[in-house]
C-alpha cells in the first residue's frame, strides 16, 4: 500500500504536469487558428459521445506543419538555431578544454578552490551573466573603451545585436557544463599513462593527441551535448544580445505564441524543434550508457 | 532448531538452492562453507527473511517462518560491510535494535553497557563508525546483533574485511562470545580455515547443495567424495582400479592406478566393486619422505625432486614420480634449513600407511 | 603534484578572467554615481537606495521568494519519493515511462516546457497566478532533484537498511532513521538546486504567470530588454553577493566536515 503510494504520487504528479501538457502541444500544433478562446479549433467536445471525438479526429491536420515548411522565416529559424548551436559548441569546447586541464593539472590543494570558481557561477542567475555582457559589448560599452583607447581600433564595433554576441552569450553562460565533465574525465586520467607514452618515444604534443584526447572522449561528448542541447532552444540569450537580425527558434515560438497568439503555429515550432532535439539527445543518452558499461 | 526442508530458491532461471534439507541444532556454531556463489548467501539471507524460497518450508523452533518479515524474526544478522549507521555513535548503534522494542531506558542503557563490556568497546562508546579502527567496527556490529538476544545469529563473512593476524585473534573471541551467550550462531564464509576453526559442525556447498555436513574434523580426515577432499585444505589424489584385496582384511583394497608401478592398498569402510574407478585421497603432511625404501611400509613409490616450497614451519616437496605423477608430501622443519636432508634433482622414496589415504568412488 | 606549466597557467587565468570580469564590471558600476553606466562619475550607494524604494522590484522578489520556497520543498519531496522508486523499486508497470518522464524535462527546452504548461493551465481553466508557477517550477525541478538524489542513492550500502530491518524496524521506521539522515547532504543539495532553479527562471514563469504574480526574472528581463540600467546593476550585485556567500560558506562547511573526518579516520588508523 505505501509502495503503491510511494510510486503513485510523482508519477501521477509527471503524467498530469509533463505528460498530459505535451501531449495537448501535440494536439493544439494539429489544430487550426480560430478567433475564440481558447484561440485554437477543433475543441474535443465528450458531450457529443463518439461522433464528437470523430469530429474531433477529423479537424486535426498537418496544416501548420505545412505552413512551416512554406514560410522562409521558420526554415531560416531552425538553419540558423542549428549553425549557432553548433559554433558556440565548437567554441566553448575550444576555450574550455584548456581550462579543464590545467585544472586537472594543478596541485592537488587547489582543485576543489578551482572547482567551486567553475561552479560558483552556474549558481548565479543566468539572466544577470547574459545582461553583464550587454553593458561590455553595446557600442560605447566597455570592450569598445577599452580597444579604442589602447589604439587597436579606431572605430567603435558592432557586436550587440550581431551573431557574434550570441556565440560569446552561449559560451559565457555554458562554459561550467563544459569543463566539468571534461574535467572529470581528465581528473581520472593516470598521470603514467602519459609518461609511458613518453618513455616509448612519443612527444609532449603527441602524447596528448594520442593519449589525452582520445581518453577524455568521453567527457568532451557529455560536455557538447550539455552545450549544444540547451543552446538549440535559447531564448533568453538571442533576445537579449542578439538584437532582431538573430533568428533563433525559442525566439521565434515566444513570439508566436506572446506576440501573434498564434497557438497552433508556436505547438507546430515547438513538435518541431522537440524533433530536431531526439537525434542529439538520443546520440547523448547512448554515450551515457556506454560510459556507465565501461565503468562497471 | 532450525530446519530447511527441501527448500528450492531460484532466481529467474538460475537455481540458487536446489532442493536442500538440514537440519541445525540449539547451541551449535554452524558454518556453511562454499566458493563464491554456491549459495550460501541466499541460505543465510533467507534465515534473515531477506529472501523467501520458492519451494520448500524453514522452520524456526518447529514454527514456519516463511512470509516473516526480518523485523518480525528473533533473528540478528551481522553484515558482511558491518552496515553500521554511519550517522549513530557506536552506542546508539547497539541500542538501536532494543529502541525499536520499545524497552524502557534503564533497560536500554543495562544491557548496552552489557555488550560494550563483552566486546570490550567502553572506551569507544561515544565514538562514530568512522572514528574507530576495523577491528573495533567488526566488534561493534556483533555487539548490535548480539544486543536483543537473539535465538540465532547470522554472520556474514564476518571476518572478511579483517587483515589476518586480527582474523585469528578475533575468530577465538567469537567462539568465546558464542559459548558465553549460549546463542546458535551461524557463519558463512568462503574461507575454508575459518570454519574448520570456529565452527562445530561444517557444512560444505556448492552450486546450491549440500556437499556434505560434518564436524570439522570429519570433513578434513574422512572427506565423503574428492570435492570435499580438494576443497579443504591440500591433497593429493590418485586416481585408479579399486579391487578387494584377496586374502586380506575384508575393507582392504588394491589400487592399481599407473603402468609400471606397484598398486597401491588403503583400506574402506564403503565397498567398491573389483575394477571400479577409485580415487585415493592422501594429506601431503600423512605422506613420509625418505632417501631409501622405507622397510615394511607397503604403500612406497619412488619419484625425485620437482621443487620445494619453504613455508617456515612445514615444507612441501613437489615429486615427480616415474610415470609422471607429481605427489606432494610435508614435513615440519624440525632442523634449521641449511640441514636438510633432500634438495632439487635428488632421488626420493614416498610412502604412506594404509590408512593414511582415504578411498573415494568420486 | 607538479608545478603549472606557463601554459596551464595562461589558460587557467585567461579562463577565469572570462568568468568572472563581466561579473565584476557589474558589480563595480552598480557604485556609479552616474545613470550613464558605462561612464565613471564617482562612487555612490545611490542605485541601492533606490532599489529598497522600487515597490515593484520588492514584490517581484517576495513573489520569487515565495515560489521558489514552496516550489523547491515540494519538489525535494516528489524528487526524492521519484528517486526511492527509480533505484529501489523493482519492476512496475510503466516503470520506462516513469524514468523518461524524470530525464526528459532535463533536457527539454524552457519554451516548449512554458508553453505546454500554460496550455494546460489554460486547458483545465486555471486561473494564472503563484499556483501556476509553484506547479510548473515543481515539475522539472522534482527532476533534478532526483537525478541528484539517485545519484547517491545508488552508492547507498543496501545493508544498512537491511540492517535497520533486522534490528526490527518496519520498513518506514527504517527510511525515517537509517536511509534519510545518511542521504540528507544530497537531498538538501537537492532543494538549494531546486531553489535556484526557481529563483532563476525566467521562460517557464514567463509562461506561467499571471498579471498579478510578476516574478523577479521577468521584472528585470523586461527592464534590460530596454538596454543596461544602474538599478539593475545594483540588484544583480545583491543577488551575486547573495549566492556567492552561500556557495563559499557552503564549500567551507563541507572542507571543514571533510578535513575532520579524515583527521578521525587517521586516528582511527593509529589507534589500532
Amino acid at each position: 500500500m505505501r509502495r503503491l503510494l510511494l510510486i503513485a504520487v510523482p508519477y501521477l504528479w509527471l503524467l498530469a504536469l509533463f505528460l498530459v501538457p505535451f501531449i495537448i502541444v501535440l494536439k493544439i500544433s494539429l489544430s487550426d487558428i480560430a478567433l475564440a478562446i481558447p484561440p485554437y479549433t477543433p475543441t474535443l467536445d465528450f458531450a457529443a459521445g463518439w461522433a464528437g471525438i470523430k469530429a474531433f479526429f477529423a479537424g486535426l491536420d498537418f496544416e501548420n506543419f505545412i505552413w512551416l515548411t512554406e514560410d522562409d522565416l521558420y526554415w531560416k529559424a531552425y538553419l540558423s538555431s542549428l549553425t549557432i548551436a553548433l559554433i558556440s559548441t565548437v567554441l566553448t569546447l575550444m576555450i574550455g578544454y584548456p581550462i579543464a586541464y590545467g585544472m586537472a593539472r594543478a596541485p592537488g590543494e587547489w582543485r576543489p578552490t578551482l572547482m567551486m570558481l567553475i561552479i560558483l557561477p552556474f549558481w548565479t542567475s543566468f539572466l544577470i551573466r547574459v545582461y553583464s555582457w550587454m553593458g561590455i559589448l553595446s557600442q560605447e560599452g566597455f570592450l569598445n573603451q577599452f580597444l579604442l583607447w589602447t589604439g587597436i581600433i579606431n572605430e567603435p564595433l558592432i557586436i550587440l545585436n550581431t551573431k557574434i554576441a550570441v556565440y560569446i552569450g552561449i559560451v559565457y553562460t555554458y562554459l561550467p557544463f563544459m569543463i566539468l565533465p571534461i574535467y572529470a574525465a581528465l581528473d581520472r586520467l593516470d598521470e603514467s599513462l602519459i609518461e609511458a607514452a613518453e618513455d616509448l618515444g612519443c612527444s609532449r604534443l603527441s602524447a596528448f593527441w594520442l593519449i589525452t584526447v582520445p581518453l577524455s572522449k568521453n567527457g568532451i561528448a557529455a560536455g557538447c551535448f550539455l552545450v549544444f542541447i540547451p543552446a538549440l532552444g535559447e531564448f533568453v540569450i538571442p533576445s537579449l544580445l542578439g538584437g532582431s537580425g538573430t533568428l533563433m527558434i525559442g525566439k521565434v515560438l515566444w513570439e508566436e505564441f506572446f506576440s501573434n497568439r498564434d497557438w497552433p503555429v508556436a505547438s507546430a515550432v515547438a513538435i518541431v524543434l522537440l524533433l530536431l532535439l531526439v537525434i542529439p539527445i538520443v546520440l547523448f543518452q547512448r554515450n551515457q550508457q556506454k560510459q556507465a558499461e565501461a565503468e562497471q | 532448531m532450525i530446519r530447511f526442508q527441501n527448500v528450492t530458491k531460484r532466481f529467474g532461471t538460475f537455481t540458487a538452492i536446489d532442493n536442500l534439507s538440514l537440519d541445525i541444532f540449539e547451541r551449535e556454531f554452524f558454518a556453511l562453507l562454499g566458493p563464491s556463489g554456491c549459495g550460501k548467501t541466499t541460505m543465510m539471507r533467507m534465515l534473515g527473511g531477506f529472501e523467501s524460497p520458492t519451494e520448500g518450508r524453514i522452520e524456526l523452533s518447529g514454527k514456519d517462518i516463511v512470509g516473516v518479515p526480518p523485523n518480525k524474526r528473533a533473528v540478528n544478522m551481522m553484515f558482511q560491510s558491518y552496515a553500521l549507521f554511519p550517522h549513530l555513535s557506536v552506542w546508539d548503534n547497539i541500542a538501536f535494535g532494543l529502541r525499536r522494542d520499545g524497552r524502557p531506558k534503564a533497560d536500554v542503557e543495562a544491557r548496552v553497557a552489557e555488550m560494550l563490556k563483552l566486546t570490550r568497546l567502553e572506551k569507544f562508546a561515544r565514538r562514530k563508525p568512522h572514528q574507530i579502527s576495523g577491528g573495533q567496527r567488526q566488534r561493534v556490529a556483533l555487539a548490535r546483533s548480539l544486543a536483543k538476544a537473539p535465538k540465532l545469529l547470522l554472520l556474514d563473512e564476518p571476518l572478511g574485511a579483517l587483515d589476518k593476524k586480527l582474523r585469528q585473534d578475533t575468530q577465538f573471541e567469537l567462539m568465546d562470545i558464542q559459548e558465553k551467550t549460549g546463542t546458535t550462531f551461524v557463519i558463512v564464509t568462503h574461507d575454508q580455515e575459518e570454519a574448520m576453526t570456529v565452527a562445530s559442525r561444517v557444512a560444505v556447498m556448492d552450486e546450491g547443495k549440500l556437499i556434505q555436513v560434518a564436524t570439522p574434523d570429519r570433513i578434513y580426515e574422512s572427506p565423503e567424495n574428492v570435492y570435499v577432499a580438494d576443497f579443504i585444505g591440500d591433497v593429493n589424489i590418485i586416481e585408479g582400479r579399486a579391487t578387494p584385496e584377496a586374502g586380506g582384511e575384508d575393507d582392504t583394497y588394491r589400487i592399481d592406478w599407473a603402468e609400471g608401478e606397484t598398486p597401491l592398498q588403503a583400506t574402506s569402510a564403503t565397498r567398491f566393486d573389483p575394477g571400479q574407478t577409485c580415487y585415493l585421497a592422501i594429506r601431503p603432511e600423512k605422506v613420509t619422505i625418505s632417501a631409501e625404501r622405507p622397510e615394511g611400509a607397503l604403500n612406497a613409490v619412488q619419484g625425485k625432486v620437482l621443487d620445494i616450497a619453504y613455508l617456515g614451519n612445514i615444507s612441501t616437496y613437489h615429486v615427480e614420480l616415474t610415470s609422471g605423477t607429481v605427489i606432494k608430501a610435508q614435513t615440519a622443519n624440525t632442523r634449521r634449513i641449511s640441514r636438510r636432508s633432500f634438495t632439487w634433482e635428488d632421488p626420493v622414496w614416498l610412502s604412506w600407511t594404509v590408512t593414511g589415504g582415504v578411498l573415494l568412488a568420486g | 603534484m607538479n608545478r603549472l606549466s606557463w601554459f596551464n597557467t595562461v589558460s587557467l587565468t585567461l579562463g577565469f578572467a572570462f568568468l568572472y570580469i563581466p561579473m565584476l564590471i557589474l558589480v563595480i558600476y552598480s557604485f556609479n554615481a552616474s545613470k550613464l553606466v558605462t561612464v565613471w562619475a564617482g562612487f555612490s550607494t545611490r542605485w541601492y537606495g533606490e532599489l529598497l524604494h522600487n515597490e515593484a522590484f520588492l514584490d517581484a522578489a517576495w513573489v520569487t521568494l515565495k515560489v521558489a520556497v514552496f516550489s523547491s520543498s515540494i519538489a525535494t519531496v516528489l524528487g526524492t519519493m521519484a528517486a526511492y522508486v527509480l533505484v529501489r523499486g523493482n519492476r512496475f508497470l510503466g516503470r520506462t515511462l516513469f524514468s523518461g518522464m524524470i530525464y526528459a524535462p532535463l533536457v527539454m527546452p524552457e519554451v516548449i516546457t512554458g508553453l505546454s504548461l500554460l496550455l494546460l493551465f489554460i486547458g483545465i481553466g486555471l486561473d494564472r497566478g503563484v499556483l501556476t508557477i509553484v506547479l510548473a517550477h515543481t515539475t522539472f525541478s522534482m527532476c533534478y532533484v532526483s537525478v541528484v538524489v539517485s545519484s547517491r542513492l545508488v552508492t547507498f550500502d543496501r545493508s544498512l537498511e537491511e540492517a535497520a530491518l533486522d534490528l526490527g524496524c518496519s520498513p518506514a521506521q527504517a527510511f525515517r532513521l537509517v536511509t534519510l539522515p545518511i542521504i540528507a547532504p544530497a537531498v538538501i543539495s537537492g532543494w538549494l538546486l531546486a531553489f535556484t532553479l526557481s529563483l532563476d527562471d525566467l521562460v517557464i514563469a514567463s509562461f506561467t504567470a499571471g498579471p498579478s504574480s510578476t516574478t523577479l526574472p521577468i521584472k528585470i528581463f523586461s527592464a534590460v530588454r530596454l538596454g543596461v540600467s544602474p538599478e539593475i546593476n545594483a540588484l544583480s550585485t545583491v543577488m551575486i553577493a547573495i549566492v556567492a556567500v552561500g556557495v563559499i560558506a557552503a564549500s567551507l562547511v563541507s572542507k571543514r566536515s571533510l578535513v575532520r573526518q579524515q583527521k578521525d579516520e587517521q586516528e582511527a588508523a593509529r589507534a589500532q
